[in-house]
Formats: structure tokens, sequence, C-alpha cells
């Protein structure tokens, strides 16, 4: 098929190649593009000027930049879930079979239903929102609130999940220059000559920045620059690389676009790097900045540069009779390369009062009218641009002739990308002659050693003609704010600022007039530089407009903070690889393996998995629990305690040190004993229990909760090294190095003996609360007889390389005895049945042990130990604190975990004051009725008390205050 | 197709023992009982088929045939008898991975925050692979990392993921 | 996010293989402590924003507890020491000195 498009100019297009044609779908109509063009250059050279509607008043938008800048092109693209909002026309480069889809439009882009808010938009000034949805004040969550809900937010988001791989990776350099134009290149070059590791990362697929457009030999100079880069073995090229943030001691994130032009290759479609460097160069060059004159916003305004752009680098023609509108030399630049392209110019209109330089004889040459003192008044035209209305730059607006044109090309200046430089706190001065913010070269962001680590270059660093004809000398900018001068009300309504958000002169000026003195106030009032490109286009504008209004310098109003990152970054790319069983580390046990194939139904304790129970056919999950718990009451029960933390403390010392760590005396304990110990934080709150076994004259093992083996390692390890480093101790976290098996139940020694072993598993051998070591079934073991559910019970500690193998040889062992799996929540009603307190059930940090009826666990003998201190405050004295007792529910219903029971009257919220909650609260298959435990105001002194515990239902529950111990008080059957 | 970046390898069959001591006054003596240097700071010494790599100020990591092992702990705490010090099997409590290829930098590039092209031929580094802990040493051809034996699976899954075919870091 | 070089084994660890511990140089106060004693030991904190010293875990390394000088403002890290150090160092005095002239140790050495 031929190809014809009728904005596509004969020749010229550095980056598109003509002999390859690109079909892809705008809304339902079929297109083509050629390969290298951009979607906003496949879009002009069909003719297709409007792009997007504007956010808030649903104007017709079309592109006004060329680059990552743009704020109106903007589409949705792809399907399912390669969907993606807001992408950048500009920047997206044309792929086969594209199908993007325009937004914030109903039911077209054409005919826009929305677009009534333009005809209404004087009724939505600044600050329209604060002012209307007050009152009345019900109609906020039942009216205002939905209507804005539903108009809010640009695009929207996918709904599938994301098919396509990300990652993330880490990269070291002496140097890293971002940024690929000229400046960048030489830059690299300079720190390659120096022998440093230099990573250079350029924003496109093409190196150069503007070089190439703006200046005839650019292209060879930077051909030959690249070509010396790449064959260095210390700098790495990265292009298609977005620079987006740069943070403390030269942390720089980057996003790499790898596959985004063909998704389905198999690779990464996008990387995220993570850069240190000890130094970074910003080349990231200007941004252009539009002119504010009425209606600058039809679609066919454009900024200089963009105009330029599209016909050299795209062979495209945004239009086909040109207005150049400026404030500088540079714009001239876009006359003379359309001219030369056999588009026909207008004429140039120059605010300042003359135009002399060599530019501007150039375009007095090819026979361009260059009309000085002079701009645009308005422009004409609805959906695009038709004509202007000329006036007096110093004037008010008053007409001086008009021009017939269908695209307008303007420059209101240059402001150097800055954001970089200011995100980890560079500081920027006022440049008078440039009219532009630029990197304060005394105030640059530090690095670790207190020295400048950022080093801004080219036109980043202000020096705007770095990448144009350096032969020819340019004439300085006239700042042009607004256009005419003294322009009305009439005209200020109609000059945008912020294209996308709708924010124009008028509504900075009314914030100024309503107080809105600080940049950032205004910024939000009245959503300036709040759109996708994040003040890009229109930052330096809007606070200049401020600053007049306020009658102050620029630099006193000072910019809006410039945060990361540069551009959007995709979530995918955060989250990257950690994501479905990569989302986090799952840690497993030895036997996790066997609860899986036995049906576990998981709960997650910290990173690990346990089988909260394992139901069988026909079974729910309360069925099961019921069902193991009375196995382990009956016979005999397994449970796969392995995560519970195990850190052995050896040493001269040790004794004195746990002595230290827990609230009773852990240096007395017998070889060969076990006892329970508490462990309070400095603060006095208990965080952490569990029984600890001597294991010789010098060393201990301690137990912790499953949560709290690397946290309490950290704990010890913490006194060891910063307040006790004279003590001989030596710790070890041997929590994974064993796996550990509870056997519990009236038959757990008759199965165990069954293993056959070395060790006496008798009464009188190992009682309660003691240890032996040796083999049972063959396997090297350390016995603990110790029990949480009340039964007798051994808990039995292997290699975990042989954890498996022993857990499977006692089930052979017990299937007689209907030896039972039991889940942490068997355990748990277990052990509140003995009335024995679990952490982060019956503590949540604020609870004392002696709040919990564990004075017997506190050594009166001991000077000192972690938290005495604190437990000796008078509000940890106090009688009336909340303490644990039991609970007997009075209508066979479970009280649920957390009721409060209330008090007598109301607190002054008119609230019903509490005077205890629940912490615990099971159904007992045991006991075949609900038991909980509570923490009550004076509780063990009201034993029999009734209390009270309304729910959100309306319905009350009662309860009655009993002994905590539910279950075999005496403790008859820890013996078996 | 392009080829992983690297292949993943569960080693199997080494046997660990933490050692922690003042090395000033029993290094010597280590050194002796396990047969190869004490390693410098971050570094680790080898011989054919056993490593001593220094894990802190205070601690050393043996890795060594799981055959030797009890060998291994009896010669150390004779070795340091009277000594303070603990010399204990952590065997069980590991996952070991060689990651061997032409692009095994790459694939610890994507999971540590460490420049693995500086680390030296006998350099150890403690850090983490992603969001769990790891030490790192080179082995012929590429790295050994060894990880918390409870992470096995997800350290083999990071790992794994990470030598994606065609996912080089070098630019295209 | 900061790059700590841990005094033990000479690694320059980022942030994410740090663990934070808070201000530095605190001194336990016991059961011997009165009231106003234990609550400044337990809850003053001098938040400088400014010169700072701070403990710091070389959590996934070394393991060892370090004390690290630095500006919360500038970011400056002025140098990392043990954590059985009582004051920080002459030669941390030193580097703070050379950046802030002005600045002043709040703490007697006990020679």
């Amino acid at each position: 098929m031929t190809y014809t498009a009728p904005f596509r100019l004969p020749q010229g297009g550095r980056l598109i190649d003509r002999a390859f044609q690109i079909p892809f779908r705008f809304d339902g109509r079929h297109l083509r593009g050629l390969e290298g063009d951009t979607l906003a250059s496949a879009m002009l050279a069909n003719g297709q000027m409007l792009m997007g509607r504007s956010f808030k008043y649903h104007r017709p938008r079309g592109p006004i930049a060329s680059g990552a800048e743009e704020p109106n092109a903007l589409f949705g693209l792809g399907q399912g879930g390669r969907f993606e909002p807001n992408q950048r026309a500009t920047t997206t480069t044309l792929l086969p079979g594209m199908v993007l889809g325009s937004q914030n439009c109903w039911p077209s882009l054409d005919a826009d239903i929305g677009a009534v808010n333009n005809w209404l938009s004087p009724m939505f000034p600044a600050g329209f929102y604060y002012k209307t949805f007050m009152h009345p004040r019900p109609f906020w969550k039942h009216v205002f609130e939905p209507i804005i809900r539903r108009s809010a937010g640009l695009g929207r988001a996918p709904t599938d999940p994301d098919p396509d791989r990300y990652e993330q990776a880490y990269a070291f350099a002496d140097v890293v220059v971002v940024g690929g134009g000229i400046a960048g290149l030489q830059a690299a070059k300079q720190a390659a000559d120096q022998g440093q590791r230099v990573i250079v990362l350029g924003q496109s697929p093409i190196w150069g920045g503007r070089t190439p457009v703006d200046h005839k030999g650019g292209a060879a100079v930077v051909n030959a620059l690249v070509a010396d880069l790449e064959r260095r073995e210390n700098v790495t090229m990265r292009r298609n690389t977005m620079a987006t943030g740069l943070y403390d001691h030269g942390y720089l994130i980057a996003r790499e676009a790898l596959a985004d032009h063909d998704p389905n290759q198999g690779i990464p479609r996008q990387r995220l790097w993570r850069i240190r460097t000890q130094q970074v160069v910003t080349a990231t060059g200007a941004l252009e900045r539009p002119l504010a004159f009425a209606c600058n916003d039809v679609p066919g305004v454009m900024l200089a540069s963009a105009v330029r752009d599209f016909i050299v680098n795209y062979g495209v023609a945004p239009g086909k009779r040109i207005v150049v509108v400026t404030n500088n030399d540079d714009a001239y630049r876009t006359a003379l390369i359309a001219h030369d392209s056999g588009l026909e110019v207008a004429a140039v209109i120059d605010a300042r009062p003359t135009a002399d330089s060599e530019l501007a004889q150039a375009v007095r040459a090819a026979n361009i009218p260059v009309l000085t003192d002079t701009g645009i008044a308005k422009v004409k035209g609805g959906r695009h641009v038709d004509g202007v209305v000329l006036c007096r730059q110093q004037g008010d607006g008053q007409q001086i002739g008009t021009l017939d044109c269908d695209v307008v090309a303007m420059s209101g200046g240059w402001s150097p990308v800055v954001h970089l430089w200011s995100h980890c706190g560079g500081k920027l001065l006022w440049d008078e002659a440039e009219a532009m913010f630029r990197p304060n070269p005394e105030r640059p962001p530090l690095g670790a050693d207190g020295q400048g680590n950022v080093t801004a270059v080219g036109a980043a660093n202000g020096d705007l003609r770095a990448a144009g004809d350096l032969e020819r000398r340019e004439l300085p900018t006239m700042p042009v704010w607004v256009m005419p001068q003294n322009a009305p009300y009439k005209l200020r309504a109609k000059m945008w600022l912020d294209f996308q958000n709708d924010v124009k002169v008028s509504d900075v000026q009314l914030a100024a007039r309503e107080g809105y003195a600080s940049v950032e106030h205004t910024k939000r009032y009245t959503t300036l530089g709040m759109a996708t490109d994040q003040g890009k286009v229109s930052n330096i504008n809007g606070l200049a407009i401020l600053s007049n209004a306020l009658s102050q310098p620029i630099p006193a109003t000072g910019t809006t903070t410039f945060r990361p990152p540069y551009t959007p970054v995709t979530l995918a790319t955060i989250a990257a690889d950690a994501r479905g069983d990569a989302f986090q580390p799952l840690r497993k046990t030895p036997m996790h393996a066997w609860h899986e194939a036995h049906g576990a139904s998981w709960e997650p304790v910290g990173h690990w998995r346990r089988p909260y129970c394992y139901p069988q056919a026909g079974e729910d999950r309360d069925k099961a629990v019921n069902r193991e718990i009375l196995a382990v009451r009956r016979s005999v029960g397994t449970l796969d305690a392995s995560t519970l933390g195990k850190i052995i403390v050896k040493g001269p010392d040790a004794g004195k040190l746990l002595d230290m760590l827990y609230t009773n005396m852990m240096s007395t304990l017998p070889v060969g004993k076990c006892r329970y110990g508490l462990m309070c934080s400095e603060n006095g709150f208990l965080m952490d229990d569990g029984v600890v076994a001597r294991l010789s004259d010098d060393t201990w093992l301690c137990h912790t909760t499953t949560g709290g083996a690397d946290r309490i390692h950290g704990h010890m390890e913490d006194w060891l090294q910063c307040e006790w480093w004279d003590w001989q101790v030596y710790t070890a976290n041997l929590t994974e190095q064993y796996a550990q098996i509870a056997v519990a139940g009236p038959k757990a020694r008759e199965l165990l003996q069954r293993l056959g072993g070395d060790i006496d598993l008798s009464q009188e051998a190992l009682p309660f609360m003691t240890w032996a070591e040796g083999q049972i079934g063959g396997i090297p073991a350390r016995i603990y007889r110790i029990s949480f559910s009340g039964e007798l019970s051994y808990e039995i500690a292997v290699p975990a390389g042989r954890g498996l193998e022993l857990w499977e040889k006692l089930h052979e062992a017990g299937r007689d005895l209907n030896i039972t799996p039991y889940g942490t929540e068997a355990m748990h009603v277990m052990r509140a049945e003995k009335g024995f307190i679990m952490i982060g059930d019956e503590t949540d940090g604020t609870i004392i042990p002696q709040d919990l009826g564990l004075g017997w666990a506190i050594s009166k003998k001991k000077q000192d130990y972690i938290g005495k201190r604190a437990q000796s405050r008078s509000f940890m004295k106090q009688r009336s604190r909340w303490q644990l007792v039991g609970l007997e529910s009075l209508d066979k219903r479970i009280i649920p975990d957390g009721a409060l029971a209330v008090d007598e009257g109301t607190n002054a919220n008119g609230q019903r004051k509490t005077q205890g909650r629940v912490t615990s609260s099971y159904y007992s298959p045991t006991l075949d009725r609900p038991i909980a435990m509570a923490l009550v105001r004076h509780g063990p002194d009201r034993m029999g008390q009734e209390l009270e515990f309304p729910m959100p239902s309306g319905e009350v529950l009662k309860g009655r205050i009993v002994d905590p111990v539910f279950y075999d008080k005496e403790g008859s059957r820890l013996n078996g | 197709m392009a080829d992983a970046l690297a292949t993943i390898t569960r080693a199997e069959n080494l046997g660990m023992v933490t050692i922690r001591a003042d090395f000033a006054r029993a290094g010597d003596a280590i050194a002796e009982a396990v047969g190869l240097a004490l390693p410098d700071v971050t570094r680790i010494t080898t011989d054919d088929s056993r490593s001593l790599g220094w894990m802190s100020p205070d601690e050393l990591l043996l890795i060594l045939p799981v055959s030797e092992t009890a060998g291994a702990i009896a010669a150390l705490e004779q070795a340091l008898t009277g000594e303070h010090s603990l010399v204990v099997n952590v065997s069980d409590a590991r996952a070991v991975f060689d990651v061997v290829g032409p692009h095994a930098t790459d694939v610890l590039a994507k999971l540590s925050p460490v420049d693995f092209v500086e680390l030296p031929q006998d350099g150890l580094r403690r850090t983490r692979a992603a969001q769990t802990a790891a030490a790192i040493w080179r082995i012929d051809g590429g790295f050994r990392l060894i990880g918390f034996r409870s992470t096995a699976d997800y350290l083999g899954l990071i790992l794994n993921n990470a030598t994606l075919a065609g996912s080089q870091l070098a630019p295209r | 996010m900061l790059i700590l070089t841990c005094p033990y084994c000479g690694v320059a660890a980022e942030e994410t293989e740090l663990a934070p511990g808070g201000e530095a140089h605190l001194k336990r106060v016991g059961p011997d402590g009165d009231d106003q004693q234990f609550e400044a030991y337990m809850f003053d904190r001098k938040n400088e924003k400014g010169v700072h010293f701070e403990r710091w875990r070389h959590a996934y390394g070394c393991g060892k507890w370090f004390l690290a000088a630095r500006d919360t403002n500038t970011l400056q890290v002025y140098g990392t020491y043990r954590a059985q150090t009582p004051h920080p160092t002459d030669d941390i005095v030193a580097a703070i000195r050379k950046v802030s002239p002005d600045w002043n140790p709040d703490w007697t050495r006990a020679e």
C-alpha cells in the first residue's frame, strides 16, 4: 500500500524510516504511521491535532510539546492487563497494532458532553470546590462527594493483573551522567578520560538531545562522541532510561524500558535501577515555556521547539501556515526550519522592542516578516487554530491586525531542568538575564563527605546555547509573563498556565487576592502544577504571575518543591519481582511439605506459615480444631514447634546476663532443668516469654516466641555489645538448626518409648521441667519435659534435616493411639484452658507481668533486671490497673476477642466508660463451653461478679469473672 | 531463545560450624584445629574441601564436608579448652546455592545492594538477597550464596527469577 | 538512603543492610535512679537538626552495633565508631568542627 498522510512532509525526518509503515488504531479508526514515529508524530501526520480534553473544562487539547513534559496528549494504551492510562503520546514509540483510546471525554473526543463545563467555566474559578461544597453539611457525603469522586482522576486504572515481568538491579559508578545530549556526552567523555567508572543515562532511544535538531552539524558531532564512549570499557551507555529521583548519599533511581516496544519477547518489560554513585552530572537540558496569551490552549498552539522537532525528527508538519511568537532568539530557528521545509511562515511575532540578532536577520533574509513589540491578543479558532489577533505587547490588547494560520509556535524562554539537582537539597538561584531558575553552584546537594556530589552542565546549568549553533550569538530573553502586558481580565481569564488542569492567569491572580501568598498554598488552591506533568510546563509562568500579583520579585516567591519521580514510574517496576510467591520470604519448617500434604489450613506467623489446623473431609476449621484438642486430651498429638526461637547463650557471665534479661533468676537454674521466663523491655512492658534450659555449667538455651526469635537475639546482642560489653558471653541463634516437635497427651510417653532410644523418659528420670539428651528412633535429640497444653508433654529437638523423619516415625508408631497432628489454634485453646498467657494476645506492649498475675515469675531478690526500674513507676504500681482474670460466658455465647466491658457513666465524649477487655476467647471442646481471658479493673478481687459487653449490634453479652485456670487446676495431667 | 544468565544449584552435604572466640587469643588454635589459615576481615580462606569465613570480629564460619563436622567440632572444642568460646553446629540451619555462569554477577546484582565486581577473589560479603539475609563468596565460575534453611524455597525462586534468559544487565 | 561504614568490618553498608537504634550515648538508669533521671533516660531525646549521634546495627552483615556521627540536615557523615566508645572520638569532634567551628561537645571528658 502506498503511504500517504496529509501532514507528512515529502522529505526529512531523521528518526523515521519511510520504508516501514505501521498500522495502529485510535478510537476505533485505522491509521498508519512510520517506523520511528512517536504516537504524537504519527497522529499529527494524519492531521489528528485533537488528542485529548482538559481535565476540568473538557476543552479540546492538542499536543504542545514533543517530550516528557507533554500535559495534553495522553492516552489509555493497550488492552487488558497491559492497559496503561495517561501515556504521553510524545514519548511513546509507535508500534504495529497499537490500540489507543482518548481519555476524559464521553461519548467521544469530538463530541464530549463534559465540555458543557467549558461554557460554565466562569462559575468554576480557583478554589471553587473549597467554596462551594461546604453547605449544607449533610450534602457532602450524599451529594457532593459521590459526584466529585465520579469525575475525579484522569484516565482509568487497569483492572487485570499485569502479565509482564519487571525487575530491579543495583549498579555502582564513580560518575553517573544523566542526560544523553551534547552536554552529557561531553561530561561523560571528560570523566571517562580520567579513568572513572561512568554510567550515562539517556531518556530516549536516541542520543543527542536537542543538538541534532538545533545545530546543523549536530548529528555528526553527537555520533562521533557516542562512538567514542561506547568503545570504552569504563563507560556504560544506557538508553531508554529515565533517571527519576536522586536521594541521600548518591542514590539514584532510574527506570529502563527494556521491552515496552515488544512485551512478548519474554524479557523484563522494565527495570528499576538503584544506582550508587560518587558524583552525578545532571545534563538534563531545559524545557521551553509557553507564553500566556488569550486562548493559548487551542489545539495548534505549540511550543516552538516542538514544532521544529516534529519537522526535523519525523518529517511531520504540525500545520501548513505557521506563526511564531516569542520573547527570545531561539524560536527564530523554528521559523527557519519550517521555511526550509517548504512550510509557510506567516510572521515571527517578537514581544521585544528590537530583534536584530543573526538568527533574526536570517529570518528576515528569508522574507519572513518580523513584527517587534508585538504580541498575540487572542487566538482564533475552537478545535483548531484559525488565526491570531495581533496587538502591541506594551498595550492592553487592542487589535492592530490579524494573521491567518493553523499553528502558533510559541516560546516564552527556557527553564533548566533542575529536578534531580533539587531532589536532594540542591538550591537554585534566579538568573535575571535569562529569566530562569538555575542551579546555584555554591549550594549543591551534599554527599556523605559533606562535599557537593552533583554538577549541572549544559542547558540544565542555564547554558541555554549549549545545544544550538554555537557560532550564532543570541540576544537575551525578555521576560514576558502576560501577553499583552496590560491585558484586561477578559483576556487573562483565557490565558492558560496549566493546560491539563485548566488553571489560568486569572486563577492565580485570584488566589493571590484571596491571600494565598505562599507558592505551595497557591499550587494546592488552584491545582497549578498538580497535573500529570507536575508543573513542568506551568510552574515558572505560574509563580511569575503570583510574584507580580504579590508585587514581589520572583526569587522571593520561590519554587514549589521538586519531588521525585521526574516522570511517573509504574507500580509494577517498584514491586518488580516481589509478587506472587516472591512477594516476601515465606519461611517453611522442615515438616512444611508434610503439613501441606495433610491438608493444613495455614496461619501466617511472622514470615512463617504454621498449620492452624488440619481439616479432614467434611470438616470446617472449628470442627478440626475441636477434634485435634480432644485427641490430645484423650490420647496424643504432635505440634510442629520448629518455629520457636532457640538461642544459645554461653560464657562465664551468661548467667549474669540472663538474670538481667529475664525478670526471674536464671543463674540459679540447675544443669538439666528448665524454667519459664519472662522478658520485659526497659520500659517495663512484657515483650517475650519462653522456657530456658540450662545445658551445662556455662551454657543456657533460651526459647523465644515464634515471632520473637530474631528480635530477642538482637535484643541480647544489643545489651551485650553496647552496655555490658565487658561481660564474657557469646550468643548464637540456632532457631533454624533444629526441628522441634511437641508430643502431648496422656499417651505421649508410651508413644515415645515405642520409638526406642537411649533416653529414659520415665517420670523419675525425666520429671516435669527437665531435659535430657541422647537419641530417639536413631535420631540425635534433646528432649524437654515442658508443657503448654497442660498434658504430659515432651518437646523433642532434632537436627532440622531429620525433623521430617522423626515426625513420620511418630505418626507411624502412634497410628493405633489415634495420633493426631494439631495446629496453632488447638495449641491456643489448650493453653487458654490452662490459663497460660500468650504474647500478643494477653500482651499488647502496654502490659507488665504484674498485670497478668505473673508476679511469681519476677525475682524479688534481684537488684536489677531490664524493666525493673520502669515497673516501679507509680502508674505501674496502681492497684486499679486492669488485671488478668478468667471469664465465663453467661449465655453459652463466645464473647468476641477485644470486646470491652462497660462501666457506669460516660466519658467526656459521651461514650460509655470501660473497665476491661477480652484478650482471648474460645470454645473449649474439653469443657464444652466458651472460655475467655480478660483484663479487668480490680479483676482478681472481683471473682463471681458479672460484666456487660455491648456488641455493635446493640445486644449485650454477659460474662462472670472467674479464675483464669479452667482445666485441671491441680496439674494432675502433667505427669500422664 | 537465549540461555539463562546462570545455573542455580542447591549445594548439599555441607557441614557448617559457627565459631565464636577472641581471635587475638585463640586464632592460632582455631586455625590449627581446622587446618586453614585464619581469614582476614571480610575474607574467606579455603583449601580443596574446607573453607573458613570471617563473619564478624568474633565469629567464623567453617564450611566442610558434612561427614567431617563432628570431628571438626570435637577438634575445635579440644583446641579451645579453657578459652571463652562457642563452637556450634549450624549445618542444618542453612541453605546453600551455587550461582555459576557467564552472567552470575548480573544475577546477584538484581538481589543485593553490593558491587560484586569489586568483591575480592577471597572476599566474603554478608548482605541481603532481596528480603532475606545471605553471605556470598566466589567459587569457580561464579558465587556461592548461603541463606537460612527456612527461606530455601524463596531463595531458589528469586535466584532463578533473576537468571531469566535475555535479562543480562549489559546495555542493549 | 544513607550509606554508613561499619567500623568493625569496614563494609560501606546501605541503609537496608542496617537496623537503626536511636540516639547514642544514653546512660542507663537502673533501679537506683529517681523518676526524673529515669524519665530522661527512657524518653528525653535530642532530635537534633544538625549534628547527631546515633546507634546502628550492621544487621545484614557482621551483626555488630556501632555509632554514627552525622548531620541530620546536610546528611554529612562525620564518622562511625564502635559502640563501646563512651563519647565521640577526637577525630569525630575534629571532623564536626571543621564544618561547624562553633559546635561544642555537650559532654565533659572523664579522662
